[in-house]
């Protein structure tokens, strides 16, 4: 038989060889034909509740990939995370959700993929207001998952108490705040969350406020315009009175004050309804629903507080495994349906919007009227709204110059003048052209 | 004078310069301590450095500044803003601080107190508590609509105090630390305390001094190392707050805003401006302030007391 050599110093047969050749082959080569069967995994980072749910559908829908779900945190912490992912090139996900609002701010340092191929084909499932936060034309960055259209929630028993009608237009409400206090000096028509940047830009969101846009590679800063001198001149009005209170939201003080009756009215997003339901237990029951006060009665127009998205990450080697994620997550039927009854979110597909069974929903908490009407038809309502590059910038410079005025220094007129020299300066610090 | 059949001559290493185990053993016994703090306290500091001479910008990403960040924050009205807060904040607190503590600690070192345990874990159980609680705790005894405080005023018809109003805010924050670090303060100095001779405690009351001209003239002076240090650690400390202000805003976020203190300032410089450079400037500016202050401090304390 022939000889072969063979490294071990032993001689070797050549049969055996063959068998020792052969064997070697199948080892080899089956990983790689098992990996080739394996799904393709695609790292999701969100915080919404119970988002398993969604995900163990869309794996048992689709064999061929796998979401691997990881809460990096909620809000900042995970921005941070992605931030930091960023800088070091390494350690992000596929698909991450990410709020409205801060969409742009991770446009600038192009973070996101492009996944308009895959995603145009559902802009029609979405009001036009929300399909132009994740998308600029045809390129499309993310899908929204939830959004929040403003409306007023209020106290029916105390609004009857006084013989008021609940305000249709804001003139209605400063003249209802007055008389609410001037009844009862206990009694606020509302926390103004001027420390809150996002439900201050929701209000001046629907009279056409546009703090900082694009013109071309220049940056327009154009914070202390006539409309939010207008706005600031209205709620300073309010505030010098003393008919309404400037305090932070979402704190011990504040639910208390929404639950025995403190505040009349909360200016809320279509997340509210179900939010209040679990801190203000002892005012169930009393609470209605109805359209955000108008500056125009003849024009209807509302903003949009929170809600957010899942966008794909520029970094991700499995573009369209993620895409199909983010859309499907954002568009199937079930899978969104379940948001409005597992999640509590407000829906934004326009199927959910318009649908007779999640709009028609009577609430007892509501004394049985069907709250998502109103928010819906907020929803078809939002006008469109161009977010920042540096929004949590912009938001701290609104809490500290809103609480600065709040506190005594000046108007809040002033306050959007200072913001203005602030976000100018730091805009031009950050080395982008200002107009 | 150590005789060569001593034990000592007998332990000397056979050959001189060479490793032996008695030598290694101080550096091994280290080992673990240096590889952490080298990990998690000087490498940090110096990627810190490294990064406070450059400037993050969104558009162009990080380039090179040099000095500049340094230059300027001397020249940021809002960090020495901070820092004057917090001068205020600490003439106000540190000597309250400190001498209730040194009231609590000389009381209980006499030994006449009925259930001194009890006062002693009860003066040290705030310590226990960490800061963030203990925020929130008062947070919600603050609470200008319905903490408990707003609720006796109303009780007996009196206006509610605001403890949260920009005038108040510094002494509610001085609260809330005094509340938290006397008990530390206060183990110190009965540590301190206990470390003096008990003849002279006799020998005080032999020659008829009363408690309070013991604790005067004899247990002072000879607390004033104690006393010292728990000045260095307060400057340091009250210099670099935190914590309570950063809790304390989501209460009231119109008096506390984003530069009150420095280190909160270099927080939200970090977090939402994305200046991580400055950020690291106005961190190690901070730190410079705060051994200048450690520094002269010593300085005046050593020259009114000449060394003995």
């Amino acid at each position: 038989m022939t000889k072969i050599f063979n490294p071990l110093g032993r001689t070797m047969h050549r049969r055996d060889f063959l068998k020792v050749a052969g064997a070697s082959v199948v080892v080899v080569g089956l990983p790689a034909a098992v990996r080739a069967a394996e799904p393709v995994k695609v790292l999701v980072w969100s915080w919404v509740p119970d988002l398993q749910l969604q995900v163990d559908m869309f794996n048992a829908a689709h064999p061929d990939i796998k979401i691997e779900l990881v809460n990096a945190g909620q809000g900042d912490p995970e921005y941070q995370a992605v931030r930091a992912g960023l800088q070091a090139g390494s350690g992000l996900p596929d698909v991450v959700q990410i709020e409205y609002q801060h969409l742009e701010s991770f446009r600038q340092v192009d973070a996101f993929a492009d996944i308009g191929q895959y995603a145009n084909a559902h802009k029609g499932e979405f009001p036009e207001a929300t399909w132009k936060q994740v998308a600029k034309g045809d390129v499309v960055n993310a899908m929204p998952q939830d959004t929040g259209p403003m409306a007023m929630l209020y106290r029916k028993d105390i609004f009857e108490k006084q013989g008021i009608t609940p305000p249709t237009t804001w003139a209605e409400f400063a003249d209802a705040a007055k008389k609410i206090h001037a009844a009862d000096p206990n009694v606020f028509i509302t926390d103004a969350l001027f420390s809150s940047g996002d439900w201050v830009t929701a209000l001046l969101w629907p009279m056409g406020w546009k703090p900082v846009s694009r013109d071309g590679d220049k940056l327009v800063i154009n914070i202390n315009d006539k409309i939010s001198k207008d706005f600031g001149a209205y709620w300073q009005d309010l505030i010098t009175a003393g008919v309404i209170e400037t305090k932070p939201g979402f704190n011990n003080e504040w639910y208390t004050g929404l639950d025995t009756g403190r505040y009349a009215t909360w200016l809320t997003a279509g997340w509210g309804p179900v939010f209040l339901t679990s801190f203000a237990k002892t005012s169930a029951g009393q609470w209605r629903a109805a359209d955000l006060p108008q500056w125009d009665a003849s024009k209807f127009a509302t903003g949009n507080w929170g809600g957010s998205s899942l966008a794909v990450m520029k970094s991700t080697q499995h573009l369209p495994e993620a895409a199909e994620v983010a859309i499907w997550l954002c568009t199937d039927p079930e899978a969104t349906k379940l948001y409005t009854t597992k999640q509590f979110f407000f829906p934004c597909t326009s199927a959910l919007l318009s649908s007779p069974e999640w709009a028609g929903n009577k609430m007892d908490f509501y004394g049985g009227q069907p709250v998502n009407e109103v928010f819906a038809k907020s929803a078809n309502a939002v006008t469109p709204f161009e977010w920042s590059p540096f929004q949590s910038f912009l938001y701290q410079s609104m809490s500290d110059e809103f609480g600065a005025s709040i506190g005594g220094e000046g108007t809040l007129s002033d306050a959007f003048d200072r913001i203005q020299d602030a976000v100018v300066t730091y805009a031009k610090e950050q080395g982008f052209t200002v107009a | 004078m150590a005789l060569s059949n001593s034990p000592a001559a007998a332990t000397r290493p056979a050959r001189s310069g060479g490793f032996t185990s008695r030598t290694l053993a101080p550096y091994l016994f280290l080992a673990p301590f240096l590889l952490l703090f080298i990990a998690f306290i000087v490498a940090p500091l110096v990627y810190a450095f490294y990064i406070s001479l450059y400037r993050d910008t969104l558009v162009g990403g990080r380039q090179f500044a040099g000095a500049a960040s340094y230059v300027k924050v001397m020249g940021d009205a809002k960090f020495w803003g901070g820092v004057w807060n917090l001068v205020l904040f600490g003439i106000v607190q540190m000597p309250i601080m400190l001498g209730l503590a040194l009231l609590f600690a000389i009381v209980l070192d006499r030994g006449q107190v009925y259930a001194k345990g009890v006062f002693r874990l009860g003066f040290f159980l705030p310590y226990a508590v960490p800061s963030v609680i203990a925020t929130i705790i008062w947070g919600y005894l603050y609470g200008p609509s319905f903490g408990p405080f707003t609720q006796m005023a109303k009780a007996f018809n009196l206006p509610a105090p605001n403890f949260l109003s920009p005038g108040a805010m510094i002494f509610s924050l001085a609260n809330i630390v005094t509340w938290e670090y006397v008990g530390y303060n206060m183990v110190i100095y009965y540590a301190a305390l206990k470390a003096i001779p008990s003849d002279l405690a006799e020998a005080a009351r032999v020659e008829g001094a009363s408690p309070w001209q013991f604790a005067r003239l004899i247990q002072l002076p000879l607390l004033w190392p104690a006393i010292l240090l728990t000045i260095i650690f307060s400057i340091n400390g009250t210099l670099q707050l935190f914590n309570e202000p950063y809790l304390m805003r989501f209460l009231a976020r119109n008096t506390v805003n984003s530069s009150y203190t420095p280190n909160l300032y270099a927080y939200s410089l970090a977090t939402s401006n994305q200046q991580y450079g400055y950020a690291a400037a106005v961190s190690f500016v901070l730190g410079i302030v705060i051994a200048g202050a450690s520094y002269i401090f010593t300085l005046i304390t050593n020259r009114r007391r000449p060394e003995q």
